[in-house]
């Protein structure tokens, strides 16, 4: 990211009244949530990336106790999510599981939870790097990528210039400095052609915005998004630090 | 058995005596003590001052018992382990221990084993080992974790504990602890021995250190028991004091149980001569640098042979060596020595001190303990001492003969540090030590110690419980608590059983439990330790291309947060300037001539300990005592008294005003930072709800400062200050705080929960944890709150980072005595704590403030 020249850019911006922050993304309006989800008001659809459901399990079977409820609580903050926006359409951005075995490691309640998130409404499995095949059992369609209203919604970015893409795989996080400090947090980064979406699930890390990984898929310095507890907030590339 | 009227010569073999006799030297009778201890197989705690003969009269049993064994026909075994807090230490003892064997031509091998150690060295001791091992408490749960433990350790008579004072109080000591018990159960004979030259009180180190019998075991394993017969020892006409320690019921309540350390103590050395300097300048306001007297310090340097410079920051040791440099116009040979220094310039360091070469080193703790440079004449203290007892063990650095005082000078930074300064100097000459209170063991640590059991052989469930209690720290232990950590230990203790197929160690056929397999073992083995290091990042001169060229030390992340590209700062004794930052490197280009900027000092880590803080409050009241400070510090306390009060030394000052827009509250607890923070967090919660619209808060190590929008000389203090505080809006703020957090995640690794360490990795920093343990909390606070790493964190939180047992204290103490001054201006005690104002970061408020902080920045980016 250092190519790039951190100058000022205004942006179309706008705090809504629920913390989220509403912004442009070509030509289609996006609500960029607490959550981590991106709600498209317009096409009345809810996006979320990077579940890595069942991350918890893929430790526990190589020994690493980690508590098994990420898998419950990604689905519970997905589900009160519907709950509100009553989507008509749900997409999971990829890396929806941590592995291609997460799905028969799945506890029945939590299956439960998926096939209730396609009832009455159109549940996409966009599939990712970790879930490459999609489901086996759950309900739903599946999907390498998918068009929408101009948008382009696939897993992983691809280079060069690419208007109208939603993607996730990269996990971004923000380390915002200040004078008092600074804080590490998950967050949407875009410079109003493509956005990258944070993790969605409870156990996936981030990668900093300012790494090598996010060189060269913006064109011109990009905001971030970064998700606080009761709002997402906008902050510019110079506000930013490496970890 | 020795007879209580023993002379020298009957405890001395004449190989023995002889090496004393060629050098001039007499056995003293501590060192005499102990061999009696050790021919009655008693255990022992050696309290002697540095420069007493300490470590010899812990090495001497084990010398002449194996100089006296028969010519082994099998293989040999270990006979006697030492264990050091330092790395180093050990080292050095290796070393010093190799003269009395050389001279006297001993067949006695004694090795150090470090995670310096080579491998084929390690691999070598472990087929092969040597008669002497002196290591770590990590290398000894290393070993503890393999398998054939048993057999390594069954021949082993006696372990020695050095500098035992450094070791209990943590969880190194609880780690420590299990593993002597477990070397116990290995080796029926083991003797345990504690050194130590400052201790406050020996029952908290006897009761930690003793094997305590847990109710279940039989009468006959009991030992030291009553009627023991000759195994008593008497005290002796050495002058040597053997304090025999009947058998008692220990601290706990159950009863039935005991235990048998004999408290040996050196005769006391010369008491040490403190001053304090009083400064031909001012004394400052506030501060922590003591800039103002450099050059009094460099004078002081100038007439002594070689003198240690202590402070108490990293950042502290850099400011002073720059200054003194500045002065040094004699270019004398003084040195820089901190734990962020790369290893080989430490090293050097060393070197030169030992080689005589130095006039003076500038350091930090790092050069508290241990390792002996005889020449040093002079110990300065620069900046508030915290504690007696650090400052015994301090002062002890200087001169090791016993005969001799050592000589100390306290170089106070501020008006406050004058207070502590004369207390502390009074404490020393009255021979008052402030100590840890015993502690009870972590849960974390026991799940640690479960799994390197099961590494090393298969256990019973019950035979471990019971030899898990006989360890000081574990003696009530329930076993509702024990089935709760091997549970966690085998699933992760959760309440949702999905991980049953996955587990660490299960339960056999015979009834034992084992480890699941040998790759789970290694991976345990390769991330023992109950020490959790921040992250560091390695500090290295930029190359071109941003590469990272060569390393000149460590900083633990967050050090350089305050510091932007392009600003210079001091670091390893020269100016440097920050290029960037990348994954694991600081990258730093000398700037030699520019002015440094100086980041957030962050304190001292040490809390003025509780028995200074209340000698610091009886001296500020008695007016008769003044007359011993310094004319403006005394000027200081007139004027605060004329203008506001002096409390009781029972009493706490609290003081309101206004001071242009704001209204301030500062009270005077002397409870150290850390308690303040804490109180201050709980302060603004109460404030908040009481309508006063608190706006920030800044502490100290004696005071802290509310200020807010609305007056608050009208509040109830006594319902602001009562101790239901520690309830509900602690368990509150704690759990949303970034403490918990940070407890968490050392729980996390000591607990075996998260792994630092992969096989074939390694280990380049303590970033390369897997997994953000944020999360893991978060989530895990949500779904089960009682889990036991949660109630780990908890505790951890509550002592070791936020002190509120010392806050619960200090609230009992200041009921009723609230001292509330409402005046029209501000204070000269206030002084001190406003000018921190600004200068302190909070890192309790961040999170949420940061962020809209920057959110504004963007909006006034966007304007420009």
């Amino acid at each position: 990211m250092n190519d790039v020249t951190p100058r000022p850019f205004a942006y179309a911006y706008a705090q809504a009244a629920c913390g989220s922050l509403l912004t442009e993304i070509g030509a289609a309006q996006a609500m960029l949530r607490c959550s981590g989800a991106l709600w498209l008001a317009a096409e009345r659809t809810l996006v979320v990336a990077d579940l890595h459901l069942e991350k918890g399990s893929s430790y526990a079977a190589r020994g690493q106790m980690l508590p098994p409820y990420d898998t419950r609580e990604t689905l519970r903050r997905l589900a009160a999510e519907v709950e509100i926006l009553a989507p008509t359409m749900v997409i999971l951005l990829g890396d929806t599981f941590h592995d291609r075995a997460s799905e028969d490691r799945l506890a029945v309640q939590d299956a439960d939870s998926l096939r209730a998130l396609a009832r009455g409404r159109t549940l996409v499995w966009v599939v990712g790097n970790h879930d490459a095949d999609g489901p086996r059992a759950l309900p739903g369609d599946i999907a390498d990528e998918l068009t929408l209203h101009g948008l382009v919604l696939r897993h992983e970015p691809r280079a060069g210039p690419q208007p109208g893409e939603i993607s996730g795989h990269l996990h971004p996080a923000a380390r915002v400095k200040a004078t008092r400090g600074s804080v590490r947090r998950r967050c949407f980064i875009t410079d109003a052609e493509r956005m990258i979406l944070p993790a969605f699930g409870a156990y996936a890390g981030g990668l900093n915005v300012r790494d090598a990984a996010f060189a060269g898929l913006f064109a011109r310095a990009p905001i971030v998004g970064a998700v606080g507890a009761s709002r997402v907030h906008a902050v510019g590339w110079r506000s930013l630090a490496g970890d | 058995m020795a007879d209580s009227a023993a002379p020298a010569a009957d405890l001395l073999p004449p190989r023995f005596a002889d090496w004393f006799a060629q050098r001039g030297w007499s056995p003293r009778a501590h060192q005499l003590a102990m061999i009696k201890q050790a021919r009655a197989g008693r255990d022992a705690l050696l309290i002697a001052p540095t420069g007493g003969g300490k470590t010899l009269a812990g090495f001497l049993p084990s010398l002449i018992q194996l100089a006296e064994r028969p010519p082994a026909n099998g293989p040999k075994s270990l006979h006697t382990l030492y264990i050091s807090p330092l790395k180093a230490l050990a080292v050095d003892v290796e070393r010093n221990l190799g003269a009395p064997i050389l001279q006297m031509g001993l067949p006695v091998i004694a090795e150090s084993r470090t995670g310096d150690t080579g491998i084929s060295r390690r691999q070598r001791q472990r087929v092969k080992p040597p008669d002497i091992l002196l290591t770590t408490p990590e290398q000894l749960a290393l070993l503890c974790a393999w398998e054939g433990a048993r057999l390594y350790f069954e021949n082993l008579e006696c372990v020695i504990l050095d500098e035992i004072h450094t070791l209990h109080a943590s969880k190194r000591g609880d780690l420590l602890a299990l593993d002597l018990a477990r070397i116990a159960t290995f080796a029926p004979r083991l003797r345990r021995v504690g050194l130590s030259a400052t201790v406050d009180d020996p029952e908290v180190i006897k009761a930690w250190m003793a094997c305590h019998e847990a109710p279940s075991q039989l009468p006959s394993l009991l030992r030291g028991g009553v009627g023991g017969g000759g195994a008593s020892p008497e005290p002796t006409n050495h002058g040597a004091i053997a304090e025999l320690t009947p058998p008692r019921p220990a601290l706990s309540p159950q009863g039935g149980e005991g235990y048998s350390i004999d408290l040996i103590r050196g005769p006391p050395g010369a008491a040490p001569i403190v001053e304090v300097l009083l400064s031909q300048g001012r004394v400052p306001w506030s501060g922590h640098t003591a800039q103002h007297a450099m050059a009094e310090v460099y004078d002081v340097i100038r007439k002594t042979r070689t003198a240690l410079v202590f402070v108490n920051t990293r950042f502290q040791a850099e400011f002073a060596f720059q200054e003194l440099w500045k002065l040094n116009d004699d270019n004398l040979p003084i040195a820089l020595h901190h734990g962020s220094l790369a290893a080989e310039q430490r090293r050097k360091v060393e070197a030169a001190m030992a080689r005589g070469e130095l006039r003076a080193v500038v350091c930090t703790s790092t050069l508290d303990l241990g390792i002996d440079w005889g020449d040093v004449d002079l110990v300065i203290q620069l900046a508030s001492p915290k504690g007696a007892s650090r400052m015994v063990q301090r002062i002890g650095r200087a001169n090791h003969r016993l005969d001799e005082p050592s000589r100390a000078i306290f170089v106070p930074a501020n008006r406050f540090e004058m207070l502590e300064c004369q207390a502390a100097r009074e404490a020393i000459a009255e021979n008052k030590l402030d100590g840890d209170p015993p502690r009870v063991g972590a849960l974390d640590v026991l799940a640690q110690h479960v799994m390197g059991c099961a590494c090393s052989e298969p256990f019973d469930l019950l035979s471990l419980y019971d030899e898990i209690r006989t360890a000081g720290p574990y003696r009530d232990l329930t076993w509702e608590d024990f089935e709760q950590v091997v549970d966690f230990v085998s699933t992760g203790g959760y309440a949702l059983k999905t991980y049953d197929r996955f587990r660490r160690i299960v339960k056999g056929q015979d009834g034992l439990w084992r480890v699941r397999n040998p790759q789970t073992a290694q991976r345990h083995r390769m991330n023992v330790g109950a020490i959790v290091s921040p992250a560091v990042l390695s500090v290295r001169i930029a190359m071109r291309g941003g590469r990272g060229g060569r390393k000149i030390g460590e900083v633990e992340e967050g050090m350089l947060e305050m510091l932007e590209p392009g600003e210079t700062f001091v670091f390893a004794g020269q100016v440097w300037r920050l290029t960037g930052v990348t994954n694991l490197d600081v990258l730093v280009q000398p700037a030699p001539g520019a002015d440094p900027k100086m980041p957030s000092w962050g304190g001292s880590k040490f809390a003025l300990s509780t028995y200074l803080a209340q000698r610091v409050r009886q001296l500020m009241c008695d007016q008769d005592h003044w007359t011993v400070l310094p004319g403006d510090v005394r000027e200081w306390l007139e004027a605060q008294r004329d203008r506001s009060v002096i409390p009781r030394d029972d009493e706490m000052l609290l003081e309101t005003f206004a001071r242009g827009k704001r209204q301030f509250m500062v009270c005077y607890p002397f409870e150290g930072r850390l308690a303040h923070t804490t109180l201050a967090m709980l302060l603004t919660r109460r404030l908040e709800r009481a309508g006063a619209a608190p706006l920030g808060f800044v502490c100290n190590d004696y005071a802290l400062a509310v200020w807010a929008l609305n007056p608050m000389d009208r509040l109830d203090f006594a319902t602001l200050f009562d101790e239901d505080m520690l309830g509900d809006d602690l368990e509150a703020w704690l759990a949303e705080s970034f403490m918990m957090k940070r407890a968490f995640k050392g729980c996390a690794i000591i607990s075996g929960l998260i792994e630092r360490r992969f096989p074939g990795e390694p280990q380049k920093s303590g970033r390369q944890i897997t997994f953000s343990t944020d999360l893991i909390y978060d989530v895990l606070r949500r779904h089960q709150p009682d889990h036991l790493l949660l109630r780990c964190a908890r505790d951890d939180a509550a002592t070791g980072l936020i002190d509120v047992a010392r806050l619960g204290q200090m609230l009992a103490r200041i009921r009723g005595r609230i001292r509330h001054a409402p005046l029209a201006h501000l204070s000269p005690f206030s002084v001190p704590i406003l000018l921190e104002i600004g200068k302190e970061r909070s890192p309790g408020q961040a999170g949420e403030m940061i962020l809209r902080e920057a959110a504004e920045d963007l909006i006034a980016e966007a304007m420009q």
